[in-house]
């Protein structure tokens, strides 16, 4: 299939569609959305959104890394990184599977632990 | 943050919206980003992220519990990548550095 790309712009156009709102203030509420869940990891929530998934914020420490095209060692600084852990729901959703109605309803972000068997 | 949270933080930035508006508009962001994802498409949200879909392949994974060899099928897997700015953003002061 032919893959595209969904950016904001489609997101306000949904929100246009479905709750009658202008194109204008549509963009405005998905900026939002998109803001306030920024806002949130930024100081160090979690966003837990169920039947979708999680973001979390992790610290790293510092280590020593090293540059691939040189082989030249480099120390990485501790950072922060968010994680992305997607819910049952959504990774049977990409799959093609079904969702029943109980499930979307009572996933918690994905703290299942059974199906952790990624990468 | 849940996302009743999130909706409620919304419908008081947005008083002269109907929280079950306020709802609505946060579901369907989320249900076009899903929809796209099962589609096989991209999501790429500037300042915040991207999210898409890897293929993984099939293989013989083993239960930790009983040693058994079992085969895990192929399956598709959503991935995000957080985006700069964010990336940015979450490492913007020294107090982010110290802690831990």
């Amino acid at each position: 299939m032919a893959s595209q790309t969904v950016t904001r712009a489609e997101l306000t156009e949904a929100v246009y569609q479905e709750v009658g709102l202008s194109r204008n203030e549509s963009a405005e509420l998905v900026e939002t959305v998109i803001e306030e869940m920024c806002k949130a990891l930024v100081v160090g929530e979690v966003v837990k959104l169920s039947s979708f998934g999680s973001f979390s914020v992790r610290q790293k420490g510092a280590r020593m890394g090293r540059n691939p095209k040189t082989g030249e060692e480099v120390p990485i600084s501790p950072r922060r990184v968010l994680v992305f852990r997607p819910s049952h729901v959504l990774k049977k959703r990409i799959n093609g599977e079904e969702v029943s109605a109980i499930e979307g309803e009572h996933d918690g972000a994905s703290q299942d632990g059974q199906t952790s068997s990624f990468d | 943050m849940t996302k009743s949270e999130l909706i409620l933080q919304l419908a008081e930035q947005n008083p002269h919206l109907y929280q079950r508006d306020v709802e609505r508009i946060v579901a369907t962001v989320f249900d076009v980003i899903t929809d796209a994802l099962a589609q096989g498409n991209r999501v790429e949200l500037r300042g915040f992220g991207a999210f898409s879909v890897k293929e993984r392949r099939a293989r013989a994974g083993r239960n930790p519990r009983t040693g058994e060899s079992v085969n895990v099928a192929a399956k598709r897997v959503p991935y995000f990548k957080t985006g700069k700015e964010l990336r940015e953003r979450l490492n913007a002061d020294d107090t982010s550095q110290s802690a831990t």
